[in-house]
């Protein structure tokens, strides 16, 4: 019996590396169906304020790939939905994808706001990481660059839905495109090739209970949101308690990374790289603050990475204390720090104004359930295990199936671009063939 | 001065003795500082608990013999609970000043308390103290 | 319903208070505390060492006289009692080799292995009295009184004998709740007092001691309620000290939190015995009405 190929791609995951794979194969000239859960492709790197060592807008940089993606003619964006059932195998899958129901009809609608202007309902951004200053609508679109620019509803935020008032949103929609009787609705596609590129969350704060869950204790991303120019306080460094300019940072490392006992044994990888790097965007918009790096180690081993840590520290000023923080807790209007100097043998304690923690890189829970139902192995942690960690590190266990990002592991942008490329590669690989070659090598 | 670090020094008597009597792996600890940071006596020691292990790990018995580290920890376990890398470091602590007291030296003497104090100092302290400082 | 206690020799000199009123108010919540016959001293402190079986001898031998007395489990109320009888019970339970010398060594006992559960009386308050159950008994609910519960470290430290989360409990503050009293949160809750250092280096103590309660004070707190008659001491011997060095400073009433439960069960201030305290509880319950 001959098996064939389906020259086609499925890819699940909307960041910078499922969206690299995606116009690699598409140039090829095969098709590919873009998978993204949430209403908008981008990832997380849209939510950054800019990118290191080049200090770049990364909404400038990925907006061009995200329209190109978008317009694509090879390209056929699924967001808001999600991989119900894989069955086949490499070179004849068929998978089953539920697009949830966003109760927008998105043909008809063409992105003009007016909804989002009008609701009356607000909930906190999953963009926005919840802060204050960030609400979002009950129907929104997530952000302003989104691709596609159409609006979802949260249900469980929207009056209708909750309390059977409102339906401002259809009153006001110009092309009469809100629907809430729409349902979730299904798609079978056949695919050759499946690159997982499901991304990464951060590891929740509150794991780490020494240090107090407050308003003014930030993760990583948080503080980019506020950072950010295009962000909720348009790039104004404020903090959320009272929306005070913060003199005092301090900034910290190895939050539940390198920490075999309360966190992950494992190295994040990319926090001494942005923690440098919001410590000099922070120095930048408020040149009057401090900023401090508490550290065990700089890990800098990227291109022009150790020289953007040197600049972070001669020229703008960042104080790096060598020690992980013990304690960080409340006292009146401030956040009181403990934590130690190694070099020096001092214990220290700092009174700052706002705490930004370098939480662990961990893979994204969203994306549990559907190892299990592509039948991917993953390690302990959850990222996808390679077929080979040396030498094939772009194979998960099933043929046919292929990983690139921080899915993997954790990685910076350049490493999951690169990676997005070498997973379309290795789909293009198949699609060469007359059949698919399964042996190992 | 230089100080000599060899495999005989890092496989002295000493190391091999605290590794023992606290049963912890002194390699373990990557002087990340977090157990420093948190103790609660650091505002009186002349080196911080990291420092001592450091002292330890390299076998310099005479620097830690030196230091008034070790006898002024509480045995509060804070820093046991937050060690990273699961390093029981009470126990190190308790190893290091058992190795001079089992050599019949003592931090404390009952005669060295003020009489007044004899009087109000509860047993609970004066018992627990006596276990921590003396043989 | 009746439970075995291990009271620890503080509790029948200084820390009376600590013990007449536990027995007292758990009267009053239907169990009866049973002095454990022939007890002794646990050794305060837990022995840290790998090869030191010796100092393991006094809390088994408690833990022996339970087992003897046909009960399965013994509660405590002095934090290190607790610390020492429970980190013993699991060595026991965990090392059988050093179990094994350990029976051996005690050839005149009956063997020991791990039978009896060591209890703080806390967690007998929280798993089987429960809030709402103390809450109903209430008859002087203590309203206006703001107290800072203080763990301290045995009762929390290491995690294998912790009666709560060990960065952030809330068994205390759900006990003042539940009395009606308003609990401060602070974070010195689970900081050292620095313990037995109070022998060899007092000063270091009223250092800690200040650091403890201003802490408390600049959260609003009036008092301090606690389980350790070490914490006691240390907290409350040094607030003349205290309150001669800073002027605005003028003293902390500390309390047992059997001291508390007692009064807020409608039991009169004679079994907390006050006078054994220094500082001036009494004179607090007082200004809040609480006791006439």
């Amino acid at each position: 019996m001959e098996d064939f190929i389906t020259r086609k791609a499925l890819i699940i995951g909307g960041g910078v590396a499922g969206i690299q794979a995606a116009l690699d194969i598409a140039d090829a000239g095969y098709e590919v169906i873009l998978v993204e859960r949430t209403p908008s492709i981008g990832g997380h790197v849209l939510q950054y304020s800019e990118v290191f060592p080049t200090l770049d807008c990364p909404q400038c940089i990925m907006t061009p790939k995200m329209v190109e993606a978008g317009q694509h003619a090879n390209i056929r964006l699924l967001t808001y939905s999600e991989v119900e059932s894989v069955s086949g195998k490499i070179g004849n899958f068929t998978v089953r994808i539920r697009r949830k129901a966003s109760y927008v009809d998105w043909d008809k609608c063409n992105g003009c706001g007016l909804c989002q202007l009008k609701c009356a309902t607000t909930a906190p951004s999953e963009f926005e990481r919840w802060l204050p200053f960030g609400r979002r609508k009950a129907i929104y679109i997530p952000f302003g660059q989104a691709v596609p620019n159409k609006p979802v509803i949260d249900r469980d935020a929207c009056r209708y839905f909750t309390k059977g008032k409102c339906q401002l949103c259809q009153l006001v929609c110009p092309v009469k495109a809100i629907d809430f009787e729409q349902r979730d609705t299904f798609t079978e596609v056949n695919v050759g090739a499946i690159i997982v590129a499901t991304g990464f969350e951060l590891y929740a704060k509150e794991s780490i209970s020494e240090i107090a869950e407050d308003p003014d204790v930030l993760d990583g991303i948080q503080f980019e949101r506020i950072l950010c120019p295009s962000g909720p306080t348009d790039g104004e460094v404020v903090r959320p308690s009272d929306g005070k300019v913060p003199k005092e940072v301090a900034f910290l490392s190895c939050v539940g990374s390198r920490d075999p006992e309360h966190g992950v044994p494992y190295c994040s990888r990319v926090c001494c790289m942005y923690l440098a790097k919001q410590a000099m965007l922070y120095k930048h918009a408020v040149p009057d603050g401090q900023a401090y790096i508490f550290y065990m180690d700089t890990r800098s081993t990227g291109k022009g990475y150790e020289e953007f840590i040197q600049r972070a520290v001669e020229e703008d000023g960042v104080l790096y204390l060598r020690g992980r923080v013990s304690k960080v807790f409340r006292d009146g209007d401030k956040l009181k720090v403990w934590g130690a100097d190694t070099l020096s043998g001092k214990r220290v304690e700092l009174s700052c104004d706002l705490v930004v923690l370098g939480m662990a890189m961990v893979p994204d829970p969203a994306g549990k359930d559907l190892m299990r139902i592509l039948g991917v192995d993953t390690d302990i942690y959850g990222f996808i295990a390679e077929a080979h960690p040396k030498l094939r590190p772009l194979e998960s266990s099933v043929p046919g199936i292929y990983v690139a990002g921080t899915a993997q592991g954790p990685k910076d942008i350049p490493d999951s671009v690169a990676q997005g490329s070498g997973a379309a590669s290795k789909a293009l690989t198949l699609f060469s063939r007359k059949e698919p070659v399964l042996e190992k090598r | 001065m230089r100080v000599e670090i060899s495999s005989r020094r890092l496989g002295s008597d000493f190391v091999k003795k605290v590794a023992e009597i606290s049963g912890q792996d002194l390699l373990a600890c990557n002087q990340c500082g977090k157990c420093s940071a948190g103790c609660p006596m650091c505002f009186a020691m002349d080196l911080l608990p990291n420092q001592i292990i450091r002292l330890a790990q390299l076998g310099l018995e005479e620097d830690i013999a030196a230091s008034n580290t070790v006898w002024l920890c509480a045995s509060c376990l804070t820093c046991t609970v937050r060690c990273p890398r699961g390093v029981d470091v009470g126990r190190v602590m308790e190893a290091i000043r058992l190795v001079t007291l089992r050599k019949n030296v003592d931090y404390v003497g009952a005669s060295d308390i003020p009489k007044d104090r004899i009087g109000e100092l509860p047993q609970i302290a004066l018992v627990s103290s006596f276990r921590k400082h003396t043989a | 319903m009746d439970l075995s206690y291990y009271p620890g020799c503080t509790l029948k000199t200084i820390a009376k208070g600590l013990e007449d009123s536990a027995i007292a108010s758990m009267n009053a919540l239907g169990i009866r505390l049973v002095e454990l016959e022939r007890w002794n001293c646990c050794g305060t402190v837990y022995s840290l060492a790998e090869d030191d079986l010796a100092h393991h001898l006094a809390p088994v031998r408690n833990l022996i006289r339970v087992k003897e007395q046909g009960g399965d489990r013994v509660g405590t109320l002095c934090s290190f009692c607790y610390h020492t009888l429970k980190r013993a019970n699991l060595l026991v339970r965990n090392d059988g080799e050093k179990r094994k010398t350990l029976n051996d060594f005690m050839e005149e006992e009956i063997d020991y292995n791990g039978e009896v559960e060591v209890v703080h009386l806390l967690e007998v308050l929280r798993d089987e009295v429960g809030w709402d159950a103390i809450a109903g008994k209430v008859k002087v609910p203590l309203h206006g009184l703001k107290v800072a519960p203080y763990y301290g470290c045995t009762l929390l430290r290491p995690q294998e004998v912790a009666i709560d989360q060990v960065e952030r409990p809330t068994i205390m503050q759900k006990l003042m709740e539940a009395i009606g009293a308003e609990a401060v949160d602070f974070p010195y809750a689970t900081e050292c007092c620095g313990s037995f250092q109070t022998v060899g280096n007092p000063d270091f103590i009223t250092q800690r001691a200040w650091e403890i309660l201003s802490s408390a004070m600049r959260r609003g707190a009036e008092a301090i309620v606690l389980t350790c008659p070490l914490c006691h001491f240390n907290l409350s011997q040094r607030q003349p000290e205290l309150a001669q060095k800073y002027s605005d400073f003028h003293g902390m009433p500390v309390f047992y939190f059997t001291q508390l439960l007692a009064i807020s069960l409608g039991i009169g201030p004679e079994v907390c015995h006050f006078e054994l305290s220094s500082g001036e509880p009494l004179s607090l319950l007082k200004s809040k009405k609480l006791v006439s």
